[in-house]
């Protein structure tokens, strides 16, 4: 993703925004409520269309520009979300949240493989299957976010504020959890997350993000902790 | 029950709408029986987009009424026969369908309903001023003998069977494919369901346009029926209401709630039509509707499916 300028309407919410994410990453996106995460997050997905710049995916040599995609392609090109606030599908059962994962026609063909994968991950979603999702803890709910994104057979996972409305223990297991499936499907990740801790925890390296701008890049996570702005803004040195 | 056991049942039902056809009761019946029907076809045409895409449409009128109108047309320009009348007039309501979805294209909830409703006051006062179809004082058709059958009340509450189970099936079909699925997912969570890659716009534009087809498939037998259509009739608010609280009152995440529905409140109205007044039908369905709306939201499939959890 190259300079990306985004925005709604008259706002504009990203100024040039560049983030890189190789295969097998994971890659942290950090910053506070309204510095832009979710817009550039939209803007991958094709749920918004960017002003300017390039957001393209490159695999197998080929070099796909995602700008001019609409999202039913870009979830096929095998990029999957988990939105912020998980947005789920209240009054539909477990099942059918994660069919709907599914929707697409190259992954109607995986759900017998994909459904028992989900439900060998997040034991949990299995007994409730026919519980209606909106019924369920919190916890349960960013779990069953996550494993409708991979009822798509996704390479690259985006998460979107895994964190938000759980309580401390639960953010630890939902990390955890984001870091073993990556390990076990190999995916690639990019992570949008306000809790730095959390969220070094997994991440191979990352990007803050401040009022659109990308203002640091940290290659390690160690060098985001020894950053000056992570020690202003989160670790309250 | 699997797809053949549907069609099974689909074609036992029109067997014994045929029957019912042969005996001589009161010709009465088949009238009554014609509404009722014909609300089968409506309220299951109305779900499809209020019901499982959640679309709350308030202008059915528009819809049933566009398929009279149609016909009519067809019927002064080329005395087109009524299997035409039934295919255009759904054709042309769905065309109608299609190009609401358009226009509504970001319209939610409460505003898409005031946009439907605006839509039936509109077509109505465009029919008023246009006199080839009778203007604002109606048109009167003088049906030749009923070709087939001994009369028109017995043959229209034989197509009116054969109307309904087609919708009926066409619906249950959709509930439960993908669509289907889709239109669920539309229903519950929009944007989720566009971060799924669900391609929202074109599966509300499907619903709008079949729910069209079918609320003007109802319409197009009409004047067949009546014999004198006038705006005020064919536009009946009646329409409007009735479509939308006959699935809420059987339930409207299923095919069976629209039907259930239909024959329930349909035959209260035929019934106290006669025993009481034809003026309070709208009471009827008014206090009903509440009743459901307080004490079971979810119609009766869905108070039954809450029983059987239990």
């Amino acid at each position: 993703m190259r300079d990306v300028v985004a925005g709604y309407g008259a706002v504009r919410i990203l100024h040039g925004v560049s983030v890189e994410v190789r295969e097998g990453e994971t890659v942290a996106l950090l910053g506070t409520n309204g510095n832009g995460k979710s817009t550039l997050i939209k803007c991958i997905m094709g749920l918004l269309t960017p002003d300017a710049g390039e957001i393209y995916l490159e695999s197998d040599g080929a070099r796909i520009d995602l700008t001019k995609r609409s999202t039913e392609e870009i979830v096929d090109l095998g990029i999957a979300l988990v939105p912020e606030g998980r947005r789920l599908f209240p009054r539909l059962t477990v099942e059918e949240n994660l069919l709907l994962g599914a929707y697409r026609t190259g992954a109607r063909a995986d759900i017998d493989r994909n459904l028992p994968f989900c439900f060998e991950a997040f034991p949990v979603l299995r007994e409730r299957r026919r519980q209606l999702a909106g019924s369920m803890s919190g916890g349960e709910q960013q779990m069953l976010a996550i494993a409708r994104a991979l009822m798509s057979s996704p390479r690259i996972l985006l998460v979107d504020e895994p964190s938000v409305g759980l309580a401390p223990i639960l953010v630890t297991r939902v990390i955890a959890k984001i870091r073993e499936l990556k390990d076990r499907y190999q995916l690639t990740v990019l992570m949008a997350e306000q809790n730095f801790n959390q969220a070094t925890k997994i991440a191979d390296r990352g990007y803050i993000i401040v009022h659109g701008r990308i203002e640091f890049e940290g290659r390690s996570t160690a060098e985001l902790r020894e950053n000056e702005l992570v020690k202003k803004y989160y670790l309250g040195v | 029950m699997k797809t053949r056991g549907a069609l099974v049942v689909g074609v036992a039902v029109i067997g014994l709408g045929v029957l019912l056809g042969g005996l001589r009761v009161n010709p009465y019946v088949y009238f009554a029986g014609y509404v009722v029907l014909q609300y089968v076809v409506i309220a299951t045409a109305w779900n499809v987009l209020g019901g499982y895409a959640g679309y709350v449409n308030f202008g059915t009128p528009a819809f049933f009424a566009l398929g009279a109108y149609t016909s009519i047309f067809l019927i002064e320009a080329f005395k087109a026969p009524l299997p035409v009348l039934i295919v255009c007039g759904g054709l042309v309501a769905a065309l109608l369908g299609l190009g609401i979805g358009y226009l509504t294209l970001r319209l939610k909830g409460v505003f898409f309903s005031i946009a439907t409703f605006a839509l039936s006051v509109v077509l109505q006062t465009l029919i008023i001023n246009w006199e080839y179809v009778g203007g604002a004082k109606g048109y009167t058709l003088i049906r030749p003998p009923a070709p087939f059958f001994r009369s028109w009340g017995v043959l229209l509450f034989t197509l009116m069977v054969v109307l309904a189970v087609v919708t009926v099936l066409v619906a249950r079909t959709i509930e439960r494919s993908w669509i289907g699925r889709g239109l669920a997912a539309l229903r519950d969570n929009e944007e989720a369901a566009e971060c799924m890659g669900v391609p929202t716009l074109r599966l509300k534009l499907f619903a709008t346009t079949l729910s069209g087809f079918f609320l003007g498939v109802a319409g197009a037998p009409f004047p067949y029926y009546v014999t004198y259509v006038e705006p005020s009739s064919a536009f009946d608010l009646n329409y409007a209401v009735n479509a939308l609280a006959m699935p809420m009152i059987g339930g409207t995440t299923t095919w069976l709630g629209p039907v259930i529905g239909a024959v329930l409140l349909g035959t209260a109205q035929q019934v106290a039509t006669v025993t009481i007044s034809s003026e309070l039908n709208l009471l009827i369905v008014g206090v009903v509707l509440v009743l459901f709306v307080v004490l079971a939201p979810e119609g009766i499939t869905g108070l039954v499916r809450r029983l059987r959890r239990r």
